[in-house]
């Protein structure tokens, strides 16, 4: 039962246990009403290793966004010949070399089991990464903000301008900031309906009024979420709508990394002039850095919450104070509970990357992963299942002959069309034919990337002697692509007329 | 469960005053926009019973403004989805039952009208599977009292059998018992006779007796050999299937009493389209002929 790490220093009993912390946070004061106003949070640019790494991340997976649906693919003609689009109104997916059907929906089961997988992993291991790194909340918040600075200046040039009497400067260096977002949110809206429709076309239709009404509908949507959730809410969506961050809190363990203030090095803390000792305080200056740089507007000296998304700004924002000040670096850092208890009760920390937790979902991972790459690897080129007639389930000749009927299912997953010669096997000398068709041999043309229906029947010679229920499978087969189904013969055998 | 309500140390948030195994829940305040969604979600609500038929009366209920209703989009629909079928029903109209049944659209098309409207109509007697039972057909396998090919069929469900039509298939056998044409131990041996015809043991006395009385009486419609006569809806008496029954009493009583069974006309009920398309679907799931 992991506990919050308390660092803060033991204060008096006061009138109400209430902790200094929480006081400076305004939350203290117990005629707190119902309803709280947001307080707006005014992150300050930070520089430092992991904030380059978000610069990296920022950059990365929105250029995967925004790139992905431009991406040409070569595919035969009259299939789209775009490298990722979700083809609702064909029912297919296409990525690159790879094409899905809806009965394939078990390989996105597949990979969203993965992706949780993964992400239990990664918590477990390190903390909220995702949430501090690569979650769209984040990237894109990341990016208004940078918009923001541009237009309003750093932390305290944005709050003297909020604090500011209207003014022609203020509006129009709000009006910019908005204006700007707006435009993000509707490339944002806009890329994300080109994973659906071919891209260049849809670019063109758009403009001229003739897209389809969901495209308009589905780039509104998000325009309006992305400028609201990345320009309005920010910090709110994480804290009060977004479920992720509570199952994450369940992943974490003693030895999870997590940001982590560094109490036992830190306390107690004060101001620091220079040429003073450093004997007999802590390191921490109480320079409230770490709280500026915060998007979430906490203070990470108060120990893990459930706020903090673990982005390690304030982590630059303390070691570039550190340095300075002319002390180690590392007094708010990536660091378990565990080792932090050890390394403060003087032994040597502890990491434990593998511990039961982890082998478990590595494992899980692992296995969930193979399962899902094998049946994407191992689908055939043809697809064959067979409906046996269940009324009648057989029907008797006047010569004693036995027919039963069957509905095959063919499907043709290749890029060209197929003329599939059907087989039977199980029952000797059995004769297949379909309605329409008369003779010994039947097959079917089935075009490209699509799957048709075939009613077969399946006849004995006369009073063959045969078991209630014979073991049989249809074959297809058209040049090397084949596939085959298994069935049975019901001859009624067992209850003769 | 209940307790004092007090401030948490750690958060410096007041408890509700509830515990559950030594874990307190915090009062800690909604954010301030959460209030005004649920403001707006309570205006939403009463836009919505103007707009939209939200309240029931006694009978009848609040329309709204906006003219919504489930029952009028239903009626479109099915207006539409008649439309398409006309669309159908021409094709259908205009090709020949051949042609329907080479063509696969055509005759898959027919093969889901036909289905549909064979479950409406005449699955009460022969069965949803199309197998029959005693006394009426089994339109699955390959024997025809009145011949299976497409236009015997349509022919049959256009004008039905004995049904009063003037057109209609129509015979009668005699009910050689009970209007007494015959006496008993004569259908006594014409029974061993017919039991015989379709290669089982039957007593060899008997059927040298009857032989004769099957030529005079009733090798006119079934045939010297009584391989029957699709002409007359005479069934062949030769192979394995039997309408009335296969076991000697069966076999008796139909010479008894001479039942003929009765199919309706369908010809002034359903479209000739219909009967189109429910004639390829019963042909095509035949043991064809």
């Amino acid at each position: 039962m992991p506990t919050l790490i308390d660092n803060r220093p033991p204060e008096p009993e006061t009138r109400t246990a209430v902790s200094a912390a929480a006081r400076a946070r305004g939350k203290g004061d117990a005629k707190g009403g119902l309803y709280k106003p947001r307080e707006q949070i005014y992150p300050k640019l930070v520089h430092g290793k992991w904030r380059n790494v978000k610069w990296a991340l920022l950059i990365i997976t929105l250029g995967i966004y925004y790139i992905t649906p431009w991406i040409r693919w070569h595919r035969p003609d009259g299939f789209p010949q775009q490298a990722a689009l979700v083809d609702f109104t064909g029912r297919r997916f296409y990525f690159f070399d790879i094409q899905l059907w809806p009965q394939e929906v078990y390989i996105f089961t597949g990979l969203l089991v993965m992706s949780a997988l993964a992400l239990f992993l990664v918590t477990a291991l390190f903390g909220r990464l995702w949430c501090g790194y690569a979650c769209p909340q984040t990237v894109w918040t990341d990016l208004y903000i940078v918009v923001e600075r541009l237009f309003e200046g750093d932390r305290n040039a944005r709050m003297r301008l909020d604090a500011a009497p209207l003014s022609f400067d203020k509006v129009w260096r709000k009006t910019g900031k908005h204006l700007t977002w707006l435009a993000i949110a509707f490339g944002t809206g806009g890329a994300w309906i080109f994973y659906f429709h071919d891209a260049p076309t849809l670019l063109r239709t758009f403009w001229t009024g003739d897209a389809p009404v969901t495209a308009y509908v589905s780039c509104g949507l998000l325009t309006c979420t992305t400028y609201i959730f990345a320009g309005w809410m920010r910090e709110q969506v994480c804290t009060y709508m977004c479920p992720w961050p509570r199952i994450q809190g369940a992943m974490l363990d003693h030895h999870s990394l997590q940001v982590t203030y560094l109490g036992y090095r830190g306390e107690p803390r004060g101001p620091h002039k220079k040429g003073q000792s450093w004997e007999g305080r802590g390191d921490c200056v109480d320079c409230r850095q770490c709280v500026v740089v915060c998007p979430m507007g906490i203070d990470i000296r108060d120990g893990a919450q459930l706020e903090c998304i673990n982005c390690g700004l304030c982590v630059d924002a303390c070691d570039d104070i550190m340095t300075k000040m002319g002390r180690p670096t590392g007094l708010i850092a990536y660091d378990s509970e565990a080792a932090v208890s050890h390394r403060g009760s003087g032994c040597k920390p502890r990491y434990k990357p593998v511990r039961s937790r982890t082998i478990y979902y590595a494992l899980a991972l692992g296995i969930v992963g193979g399962l899902t790459l094998w049946s994407l690897i191992a689908r055939p080129d043809a697809d064959l299942h067979v409906i046996r007639d269940r009324n009648p389930v057989f029907v008797r000749m006047h010569d004693g002959a036995v027919r039963d009927g069957y509905t095959l299912k063919i499907g043709n997953r290749t890029f060209v069309e197929q003329r599939f010669d059907v087989a039977f096997e199980g029952v000797p000398g059995a004769r297949l034919s379909h309605p329409g068709a008369q003779g010994e041999h039947v097959s079917i043309v089935v075009p490209a990337d699509q799957v048709v229906p075939l009613r077969v029947f399946v006849t004995t010679p006369p009073n063959a002697e045969l078991d209630a229920s014979v073991p049989a499978r249809f074959i297809i087969r058209s040049g090397d692509v084949q596939a085959e189904a298994k069935t049975v013969f019901l001859s009624g055998a067992a209850n003769p007329q | 469960m209940a307790h004092e309500r007090e401030t948490d140390h750690a958060t410096g948030v007041e408890t509700t005053g509830h515990e559950w195994d030594g874990i307190k829940e915090l009062d800690n305040p909604l954010p301030r926009w959460w209030l005004w969604i649920w403001y707006v979600t309570i205006a939403f609500s009463i836009a919505y019973w103007v707009a939209m038929p939200a309240w029931p009366g006694l009978h009848s209920y609040t329309k709204g403004m906006l003219g919504q209703s489930d029952r009028a989009n239903v009626g479109k629909e099915l207006t539409a989805l008649e439309l398409q079928r006309g669309q159908g029903a021409a094709a259908l109209r205009t090709a020949s039952l051949e042609q329907i049944e080479k063509d696969p659209k055509l005759q898959a098309y027919a093969q889901q009208v036909g289905q549909s409207v064979f479950g409406d109509n005449c699955a009460t007697c022969h069965g949803i599977g199309g197998t029959g039972g005693k006394g009426y057909a089994n339109l699955r396998d390959d024997v025809w009292l009145w011949g299976g090919k497409l236009e015997d069929i349509q022919y049959t469900i256009t004008h039905g059998i004995r049904s009063g039509d003037e057109n209609a298939r129509m015979s009668q056998m005699p009910a050689y018992g009970r209007d007494e044409l015959l006496k008993p131990e004569q259908i006594d041996d014409l029974t061993e006779y017919v039991v015989k015809l379709s290669n089982r043991p039957a007593d060899a006395g008997a059927v040298a007796r009857a032989a004769p009385i099957f030529e005079t009486q009733c090798s006119a419609c079934h045939g010297l050999e009584g391989k029957g006569n699709q002409e007359l809806g005479a069934p062949n008496l030769t192979d394995a299937d039997w309408l009335y029954g296969s076991d000697r009493a069966s076999i008796r009583g139909q010479i008894y009493a001479g039942n003929g069974g009765v199919m309706p006309t369908w010809g002034g009920r359903l479209s000739p389209e219909t009967i189109k398309a429910l004639t390829v679907y019963i042909h095509a799931n035949a043991g064809g002929q």
